[in-house]
C-alpha cells in the first residue's frame, strides 16, 4: 500500500488536514463543524500518513501514545463543566469572555469543552486503529 | 466543618501520589492531620455547649433538596472526637506497624478518605449526603480489607463486606427517599422535628424496615454479622479503626439519631431489642471459642454492637446515656486490645492464643496496657468500663418491658465478654514462656504507646467520670431525648443492686476465664454449624445470581457481530412496532410529497447498486468498498437536504470505517462463504422489516411535520440568546445537551481503552 503517489500526497496532506481539523473545531459554534468532526478529520490526517509511511513513522512524529489524549480530553471537558461552579452557577453553565475573535467568535467554556471532545475522538480513533495495525504488523 | 472533610479528601489525593517519595517521614506527617482535626473539634466544644448545635449550610443541588448541610451536636461531637482521636493513634501506630510496606501510600490514602467520609457521615445534616458518605465508608472499607490483595481470603472478605454493607446502604437509600417524601425535606434536623407526619404515614413500616436493614448490615447485627469476623483479614490498624472503633458504629449512630422519631412506633423497639439481644449473646458466646486473638475481638465487637442496639431499643434517657458512654468506653478499650494484638503479632509473629504465653518478662509494658484494657473491658472499678456497665444495668432495670429477661441476657453476655477480654489482654502474658516461638522482634515506642495511652485514658476518665459526663455525654443525650437522665456517674455509688450485679458478673467472668482453656476443638465444632448460617445463604444467592447472568450473557452476547446486530434490530422492531400499533396521529394519504431532482435519483440509484454488490459479492474487498459507497451516498443526501454537519461527520466516519475494515481484512478469510441459507433468510427478514419500518416513520414525519413543533424550534430560537452560538447542532452538543456529550465521550474513551486492552491482551497471550 505504500505507493509513491500516496506517500508523496500524504506528506502534504497531513499538515493541511490537521490545520483544517483545527479550523473546523474552532468555527464549530457558528458554522458547520465542531470537536467531533474536527477530531475525526485529524484522525484521518494521521491515519493517511501512517498508511503511507508506516505506523512507526507516525509514532515518531507524535512522540507520545495517542491513548494519552483520551484522559486529557475527558478531563478538559469535565473541567470546562466544573468551571461555572466557582462562579456559583450550576454545572455546565456556559461562561463567556468579552470580545470577539475572527473564526472563533466569542471564547467560552463551550470551546474548551469542544477541544476536550476533539482530543477524546482523536485519541480513541488512533488508539483503536494503531492497536489493530500493530497487531497486524506483528503477524 | 466542610473544610475539615475537604482537607481529608485533598490530603488523601496528594498522599496517594506523593506518599511514595516522602517515605517514612510522610507517614509521620500525615498523622498530624487527625491530630489537628481532633484539636479543631475540641476548639468547637465551648461554642457547642453554649448553643447546643453548630449548623452550616452550602447549597448543592437545590432542585432536588440536596444540600451540603452539616450539623455538629453533642452526639456528632463524641463521634468526631473518637474518629480523630483514635484515628491519630492508629495513624502513628500504622507508621511503625507497616513500616517499609510497598503500598504505604495507598494505605494512608484509603485511610484518609475513610476518615473524611466517616466525619462527613456523622456531621451530615442531609439524608442524601449522609448516604453518599455512608457508602464511601463501605467502599474504603472494601479497599482496606482487601489491602493485602494477593491474599485470596482477604479479597473474598472484602467482597463479602462490600456486598452486605453496600447492599444494606442501598436499601437504606430507599428508606431515606421515602422519609424525604413523607417529611417534604431531606434535612435531618427538620425531619426530626416533623412530629406526627411519620406516625400517620402508611410508609412508616417500610421506612423503619429499610433503616433497620441498612443499620444492621453496617453495624454487623445478626444475621448480617458474619462479614465482620471475615474483615479481620485487614491489617490490624484497620481492624482497630474501621471494624471496631468507628465505622461499624455508624449503624448505631444512625439508629440513635432517628430514635426520637421512631421510638414507640410500630415494632421499632421490639425489633431493636430482639436483634440487639440475639447479636449480643451470639457474639459473646462465640468469642471465647475462637483461638485467633483478632477473631475473639471481632466477636466481642459484634456483641458490644448488640448491646448498643439493645440500649437504643430500650430508648429511655438512661439507656441513651448508657449507649453514649458505652460507645466511648468500647472505643477506648477495644481499640487498646486490637492495637495490643497487633503489637503481639509484631513481637512473636503469631496471633494464636494457644501459642502465646509467658510474655510478661519479654514485654512488661505491653502487659500493663493489656491489663488496663482488660480491666476496662470487664468493667472493674475504677475503669471507665465500670461506669459503662453500671449505666447499662441501670437502664435495663428501668424498663417495663421484659426487664428481667433483658437484664439476665446482658449479664450472661458480659460473662463471656469479660472472659474474652482477659483472654486477649492477660492470657498471652501469663504462664510459662513458650519455647516454640519464633525469635522475638523488639517492640518499639509507636507500637506500645498507643494501646497504653488508651488504657490510661480509660482509667483516668473512670476515676473522674463527672468531667466526661458534663462535657460530652449530657449534651449528647439531651440532644436525643429531651428528658434529662436521672442516673449520674459517680466513682462510688454505694452498695446498690446495680453494684452487686456488676460485682457478681465480674466474679463469674473471671471464674470462667480461670476455668476455660481455649482450644482448636471448640472452633472446629462450631464450623459444622455453618450449613445453616446466613453466610451460607448469602453465598448461595451470590452464586445463583452469577450463574443466571452468566447464562444471560452467553445467550445474548455470543461473540458474533452479526448476531449482536440481529438482536439489537429485532428488539428495536419489537419496540417501534409496539408503538406503531398504537396508531399514528395523522391520516394523510400516502403520496410522494416532493419532486426529486436528477442528482437525488442518481445518488439513490448508486446506493441501491452498492447495497446489492455488498450483499452478493463473494470478495471481502468489494463488500467493504461497496459499503463505503453507500456511506458516501448518504453523505450526499445529507448535503442535498442541507445538513452539512451530518454530512461531514458521516463522511469522516465512513472513511475511518473503511480504513478499519481494510486493516482487519488480513485477519479474515479472503472470501465470504456463508452457506447457511436459513440464516440468510432470517437476516433478510430482519433487515427488510427494519428498513420498512424506518421508511414508514420517515414518511410520517415528512407528512405531518410533527417533529418541527417540538423541542427543535426551542433550540433554534434560543441557540444564540442562551448559548451565543449560531450552529444549532453544535450548540445542542456542547451546551443544551452538554452532559449527554460528556457521558458520550466517556463511553468513547472506555470503548477505546477496551479495544486497546483486548488487543494488548491478545498480543501478550500470543507471545
Amino acid at each position: 500500500m505504500t505507493t509513491l503517489i500516496l506517500r508523496t500526497a500524504a506528506v502534504y496532506l497531513m499538515p493541511l488536514l490537521l490545520l483544517f481539523s483545527v479550523f473546523i473545531l474552532l468555527r464549530g459554534h457558528y458554522l458547520p463543524g465542531g470537536g467531533f468532526v474536527g477530531g475525526l478529520i485529524a484522525s484521518i490526517a494521521l491515519v493517511v500518513y501512517g498508511y503511507a509511511n508506516g505506523i512507526n513513522q507516525i509514532k515518531m512524529f507524535l512522540r507520545f501514545h495517542p491513548g494519552a489524549l483520551i484522559p486529557t480530553g475527558v478531563t478538559l471537558s469535565l473541567l470546562s463543566g466544573t468551571l461555572p461552579l466557582f462562579y456559583s452557577r450550576p454545572f455546565m453553565t456556559g461562561l463567556w469572555l468579552e470580545g470577539t475573535y475572527p473564526i472563533i467568535g466569542q471564547v467560552g467554556t463551550a470551546l474548551i469543552f469542544d477541544i476536550g471532545v476533539y482530543f477524546v475522538v482523536v485519541g480513541t480513533a488512533l488508539t483503536i486503529i494503531f492497536s489493530i495495525a500493530e497487531d497486524n504488523e506483528r503477524d | 466543618m466542610l473544610t475539615a472533610i475537604v482537607v481529608c479528601f485533598t490530603t488523601a489525593l496528594i498522599f496517594a501520589f506523593a506518599g511514595k517519595y516522602l517515605g517514612q517521614m510522610g507517614t509521620y506527617l500525615i498523622s498530624l492531620l487527625p491530630a489537628g482535626l481532633f484539636l479543631y473539634f475540641l476548639s468547637l466544644q465551648s461554642e457547642l455547649v453554649s448553643s447546643g448545635e453548630i449548623l452550616l449550610n452550602y447549597s448543592w443541588i437545590e432542585s432536588l433538596g440536596i444540600d451540603l448541610s452539616f450539623r455538629l451536636d453533642g452526639m456528632a461531637q463524641i463521634f468526631a472526637l473518637l474518629i480523630c482521636g483514635i484515628g491519630f493513634l492508629v495513624y502513628i501506630y500504622a507508621a511503625e506497624y507497616l513500616k517499609n510496606h510497598r503500598h504505604i501510600d495507598r494505605f494512608y490514602g484509603y485511610l484518609t478518605v475513610f476518615m473524611g467520609s466517616m466525619l462527613g457521615l456523622v456531621l451530615s445534616n442531609n439524608l442524601i449526603t449522609l448516604f453518599i458518605f455512608w457508602e464511601l465508608t463501605s467502599i474504603t472499607s472494601f479497599f482496606l480489607i482487601g489491602f493485602n490483595h494477593r491474599d485470596l481470603l482477604a479479597r473474598k472478605a472484602a467482597l463479602t463486606a462490600l456486598t452486605l454493607t453496600g447492599g444494606g446502604g442501598l436499601i437504606m437509600l430507599v428508606g431515606f427517599i421515602m422519609m424525604g417524601q413523607v417529611a417534604g425535606t431531606y434535612t435531618i434536623s427538620e425531619i426530626l422535628q416533623s412530629g406526627d407526619v411519620f406516625a400517620d404515614s402508611i410508609y412508616l413500616g417500610l421506612i423503619i424496615l429499610a433503616l433497620l436493614v441498612g443499620c444492621f448490615t453496617k453495624s454487623a447485627q445478626f444475621p448480617f454479622h458474619f462479614w465482620l469476623p471475615d474483615a479481620m483479614r485487614a491489617p490490624t490498624p484497620i481492624s482497630t479503626y474501621l471494624h471496631s472503633a468507628t465505622m461499624v458504629k455508624a449503624g448505631v449512630y444512625l439508629l440513635a439519631r432517628f430514635s426520637p422519631l421512631f421510638d414507640g412506633e410500630l415494632y421499632w423497639n421490639e425489633a431493636l431489642l430482639l436483634f440487639g439481644g440475639i447479636t449480643m449473646l451470639y457474639g459473646a458466646i462465640n468469642s471465647i471459642f475462637k483461638t485467633d486473638l483478632k477473631a475473639i475481638l471481632a466477636y466481642t465487637t459484634i456483641s458490644a454492637l448488640g448491646i448498643m442496639v439493645l440500649m437504643i431499643g430500650i430508648g429511655s434517657s438512661t439507656a441513651i446515656l448508657a449507649l453514649l458512654l458505652f460507645i466511648v468506653v468500647h472505643a477506648l478499650y477495644k481499640a487498646g486490645l486490637f492495637l495490643l494484638t497487633g503489637a503481639l503479632d509484631h513481637l512473636t509473629g503469631t496471633r494464636e492464643i494457644t501459642r502465646l504465653s509467658g510474655l510478661r518478662t519479654k514485654s512488661g509494658i505491653l502487659f500493663v496496657a493489656g491489663i488496663l484494657a482488660a480491666v476496662s473491658s470487664a468493667g472493674i472499678i475504677p475503669a471507665l468500663g465500670y461506669h459503662g456497665k453500671h449505666l447499662i444495668y441501670a437502664a435495663a432495670m428501668e424498663t417495663d418491658l421484659l426487664s428481667f429477661l433483658i437484664l439476665s441476657l446482658i449479664v450472661a453476655a458480659n460473662l463471656f465478654i469479660i472472659c474474652a477480654g482477659f483472654l486477649v489482654g492477660i492470657k498471652p502474658f501469663t504462664g510459662r514462656p513458650n519455647s516454640g516461638n519464633a525469635p522475638l522482634h523488639p517492640t518499639s515506642l509507636l507500637l506500645w504507646a498507643p494501646p497504653l495511652l488508651l488504657g490510661v485514658l480509660g482509667m483516668v476518665a473512670g476515676i473522674f467520670p463527672s468531667y466526661l459526663e458534663a462535657h460530652l455525654l449530657i449534651p449528647a443525650q439531651t440532644g436525643i431525648t429531651s428528658v434529662e437522665s436521672t442516673a449520674h456517674l459517680h466513682l462510688w455509688s454505694g452498695f446498690d443492686p446495680v453494684f452487686w450485679m456488676s460485682f457478681f458478673t465480674v466474679l463469674g467472668g473471671v471464674g470462667l476465664y480461670l476455668l476455660f482453656r481455649p482450644s482448636h476443638r471448640y472452633s472446629n465444632q462450631l464450623k459444622s454449624l455453618e450449613k445453616i448460617s446466613s453466610r451460607y445463604l448469602l453465598e448461595q444467592i451470590i452464586r445463583g445470581t452469577k450463574n443466571f447472568f452468566y447464562f444471560i450473557t452467553h445467550l445474548l452476547q455470543n461473540g458474533y457481530l452479526r448476531y449482536y446486530t440481529a438482536v439489537i434490530l429485532t428488539f428495536l422492531i419489537f419496540l417501534i412496532g409496539l408503538r406503531m400499533n398504537l396508531g399514528f396521529v395523522s391520516d394523510h394519504q400516502m403520496s410522494f410529497p416532493v419532486d426529486f431532482t436528477f442528482n437525488e435519483i442518481a445518488t439513490v440509484a448508486i446506493m441501491v447498486i452498492s447495497i446489492f454488490l455488498a450483499v452478493f459479492t463473494s470478495s471481502r474487498i468489494v463488500a467493504v468498498a461497496s459499503l463505503g459507497g453507500v456511506g458516501m451516498c448518504i453523505c450526499l443526501l445529507f448535503v442535498y437536504y442541507s445538513a452539512p454537519d451530518l454530512a461531514m461527520t458521516q463522511f469522516t466516519i465512513d472513511t475511518l470505517t473503511v480504513v478499519l475494515f481494510v486493516l482487519l481484512l488480513k485477519k479474515l478469510p479472503t472470501y465470504l462463504t456463508k452457506v447457511d441459507t436459513g440464516l440468510n433468510w432470517r437476516d433478510l427478514v430482519i433487515s427488510c422489516t427494519f428498513g420498512a419500518m424506518i421508511s414508514v416513520i420517515a414518511m410520517e414525519i415528512l407528512l405531518t411535520g410533527s417533529v418541527v413543533e417540538g423541542i427543535s424550534s426551542y433550540y433554534a430560537e434560543n441557540a444564540y440568546q442562551l448559548a451565543k452560538g449560531k450552529n444549532v447542532v453544535n450548540v445542542i452538543l456542547v451546551d443544551f445537551r452538554g452532559v449527554d456529550t460528556l457521558i458520550e465521550i466517556t463511553v468513547l474513551a472506555v470503548a477505546g481503552l477496551g479495544v486497546f486492552s483486548l488487543i494488548r491482551l491478545h498480543m501478550s497471550v500470543d507471545s
